[in-house]
């Protein structure tokens, strides 16, 4: 039986929302870590707001509050409906297509799926302050990581498969090059090498924000260089979460697409041309193209790939 | 009627326990203190963890609902389930001649034995069906018959819902929470199983493919109305469990006259569509133009033999509450046989003399609105208030031909699982019943059970429960 376009659309937003869920968590905990060692006046707000430029909320907080602080930012991310990418709108909408295609998807997906929704949809926003806050955003990281995990052991690798893993990558490749399109001046070659407090801040920031803080240590054995942070995110092809290995995990789920299929679709070309962005490359040549250009470059192809998927493939 | 102790299925009046339920009752009297408040909330987790929910209309949205199940089990003698299963499968092959006949030639209106007016003038009448030759001469494929029981041997008929009938998915789902709960009751008893259905619907799906249908598997569609509808789970469980595509309207579309699904790889036909949504907004093109729900242009596939509906638009009447009434002499005249299964008497409104005694009576007496259903525009005289009393009153005089009436039967009841206690409730029963290339009836049915002490009200929507039914075998 083959797959309806509206159920492959179905799969592949399901996991780029679970995948947005965990992002926002990631992110949100950045933006509070950092404000609580921020001393400054108008420091923690400071950190708060460039955490939500880097989610992209920033414009709908703005419309809503006046003042950005822990408790304004963390309930706008994490619970307020009207924000469309807040943790609880991401779940949300994750467990509406997990729904719509319940024939799609296995038990132990959707009960992880609808477990995690049933429970955050539980949750006071009032209840959840300092402690409690870091506590579930790690529990939000952890029921992405158990959705995922249940995806990984049980489903069939048909296309539906590959429809969530290419939902997954897409989303997380456009996380990891807004983080880095937030700070990427900090990123340059020519910003100081030597790094003063601020600079350490800011890179410490880009590589939680991204999981990264403790892998950094184990590829390179070194202090933090903006080169390098800068590397380890865009051209590693080990770090889970760089554009290079996330173009490649598309490229790869939409080739196996185009076997089972027995056809080669515009979403390939896409595909091809957003994994020659970061394929033999080096982070030379990057600077010298300029890196903000290259990541907004890689942005919009990013989301070319997922235009020419929803075409290829008939989604609504 | 009320007054006398209702007839309990469990227990005989001297206390003693009924045949049939010997086991249950071994059992139950085992069953260490609080072990069915466990097992109630055990079912109640197992529930809300598969989603098997229903959305509750009116509320917010994503309100979704458990329905309440009761862990006690009710159960049927296997010479009780052959004397209903008769009498099941005699009605709903009457009733499908009914609907051909009604849809061509009209002999039954002809003969004069049910009248015109009633038939051409029922809202539930579709004229575009007239002269179309279902597959198989069928119109009902699936059924769910509500029955009450009042007594040992006494069972009626309260209606027979051949409009997509909903509640099968309970049905299978109840069995299986009652044999993750309670699998040593399953050994002390012979239950026959339940769990044939899905296989059982999707053979009766291919039997009813389009005739000149040949060469390929067929392509059964179930069609949705999509996940805010109330009974949504059900959909995409018995798409799943039969292994059908489940479709909301935006999936097909019409083409040359045959229907299409857009699949990630392009058009692929469709033959049998197990359509969840109301004949009013199965095509726009068709009946309710502003339907967004249905596929412009599928009726006009249907006319032309490429697709089969499944049941077919319009059989509405024949279990219209009003057609109701003929079901007797429906039997009779198609089939020359006796009706096995009895309906409640019924009084006629539009009649001088029954709308007298009627207006006198309410207060012991059900009054039903003809195109009601799931307890919706209903009132039950002897729970009614006065207020209630006088407004059904009034609405019957202005139309009279609106409602039937009924008297107020003594449902069964069965033991029930109440907060910690078990007491008897009232029950009703629903058997699922699929016509195809032959009649298959699942053994059992969803029993739904009025969890308010002395209520005669069983609709979930009302706060109404189910129950595993159990048929027991020779």
């Amino acid at each position: 039986m083959r797959m309806l376009g509206r159920t492959a659309q179905n799969l592949f937003w399901l996991s780029r929302y679970v995948e947005r869920a965990e992002n926002m968590a990631r992110l949100l905990e950045v933006g509070y870590r950092m404000s609580l060692t921020s001393h400054r006046e108008g420091g923690a707000s400071e950190h708060l707001i460039s955490m939500m430029q880097a989610a992209e909320v920033d414009e709908g907080f703005d419309a809503k509050h006046t003042i950005a602080d822990v408790d304004t930012v963390a309930h706008y991310m994490m619970f307020d409906p009207d924000n469309p990418s807040s943790v609880y709108s991401c779940l949300r909408a994750a467990r509406t297509n997990a729904r719509s295609v319940r024939t799609a998807i296995t038990t132990d997906m959707w009960e992880s799926m609808n477990g995690a929704w049933l429970e955050y949809a539980q949750i006071r926003p009032r209840d959840v302050r300092g402690a409690k806050l870091l506590e579930l955003l790690q529990w939000v990281k952890q029921r992405s990581h158990e959705f995922r995990g249940a995806l990984l052991g049980t489903i069939l690798r048909d296309d539906g498969f590959n429809f969530l893993q290419a939902g997954n990558f897409v989303e997380r490749a456009d996380n990891t090059a807004r983080i880095l399109d937030m700070k990427y001046y900090v990123l340059l070659p020519q910003a100081t090498q030597v790094g003063g407090d601020l600079d350490i801040q800011q890179w410490t920031l880009i590589l939680r924000a991204a999981s990264a803080h403790r892998a950094y240590r184990h590829v390179y054995h070194d202090r933090y260089k903006a080169q390098n942070i800068a590397d380890f995110l865009i051209l590693r092809p080990e770090m889970p979460r760089s554009l290079v290995y996330c173009a490649s995990f598309v490229q790869q789920n939409l080739d196996s697409l185009a076997k089972i299929y027995g056809r080669q679709e515009k979403c390939h070309e896409a595909a091809a041309s957003l994994m020659a962005m970061v394929n033999e490359t080096s982070m030379d040549a990057i600077f010298a193209r300029g890196l903000h250009e290259f990541l907004e470059d890689f942005i919009a192809r990013n989301n070319q790939v997922t235009d020419a998927l929803s075409e290829s493939y008939n989604f609504f | 009627m009320g007054d006398k102790t209702p007839f309990d299925e469990m227990y005989n009046p001297d206390g003693s326990v009924r045949e049939p339920y010997r086991a249950l009752a071994g059992w139950l009297s085992e069953q260490p203190d609080k072990a069915l408040a466990l097992m109630q909330a055990d079912a109640e987790a197992i529930f809300r963890k598969l989603g098997i929910t229903f959305a509750v209309y009116g509320s917010e949205e994503g309100t979704e609902k458990v329905i309440p199940f009761d862990v006690i089990p009710r159960i049927i003698a296997a010479n009780e389930w052959r004397k209903l299963s008769q009498g099941i499968e005699q009605r709903v092959k009457a009733l499908n001649a009914f609907l051909y006949d009604v849809y061509h030639d009209q002999e039954i209106l002809k003969a004069g034995l049910v009248p015109e007016k009633l038939i051409l003038k029922n809202a539930a009448f579709c004229p575009q069906m007239m002269g179309i030759n279902p597959a198989k001469g069928v119109y009902a494929h699936i059924i769910g018959v509500d029955i009450v029981r009042v007594g040992p041997d006494e069972f009626f008929v309260l209606e027979d819902n051949l409009r997509t009938p909903s509640g099968v998915s309970y049905m299978l789902e109840d069995r299986e929470a009652m044999m993750l709960l309670a699998p040593d009751l399953f050994h002390r008893s012979k239950v026959a199983p339940v769990e044939t259905y899905p296989e059982n619907l999707r053979r009766t799906l291919e039997s009813v493919a389009p005739e000149g249908f040949r060469g390929r598997n067929p392509n059964i569609a179930v069609l949705t109305p999509g996940i805010y509808n109330s009974a949504y789970f059900e959909h995409s469980f018995l798409a799943d469990q039969m292994g059908a595509q489940l479709c909301e309207g935006p999936d097909l579309f019409v083409e040359d006259g045959k229907v299409y699904m857009r699949t990630t790889t392009g058009p692929e036909q469709v033959d049998v569509i197990y359509r969840r949504i109301d004949d009013d907004y199965l095509d726009p093109l068709t009946f309710r133009p502003d339907s967004m729900l249905g596929v412009p242009g599928v009726f006009d596939a249907y006319r032309a033999g490429n697709v089969t509906l499944v049941n077919a638009p319009g059989t509405g009447i024949a279990d219209d509450k009003a057609v109701y009434t003929y079901v007797p002499e429906i039997i009779d005249f198609y089939l020359g046989e006796k009706a096995l299964l009895a309906n409640v008497p019924t009084y006629n409104c539009t009649d001088e003399k029954q709308r007298a005694w009627v207006l006198e009576n309410i207060a012991d007496l059900v009054v039903k609105e003809v195109h009601g259903s799931g307890g919706y525009g209903m009132m039950v005289g002897p729970t009614a208030t006065e207020a209630q009393h006088e407004e059904f009153r009034q609405k019957i005089i202005a139309r009279p031909d609106n409602y039937i009436v009924q008297p107020t039967l003594d449902l069964s009841t069965c033991p029930t699982h109440i907060d910690g206690n078990v007491a008897p409730r009232h029950v009703d029963l629903r058997p699922y019943v699929l016509v195809g290339d032959e009649v298959r009836i699942t053994p059992g049915g969803l029993t739904r059970v009025a969890l308010k002490q002395g209520s005669l009200v069983v609709n979930s929507s009302q706060g109404g429960g189910t129950k595993d039914t159990w048929v027991l075998e020779e």
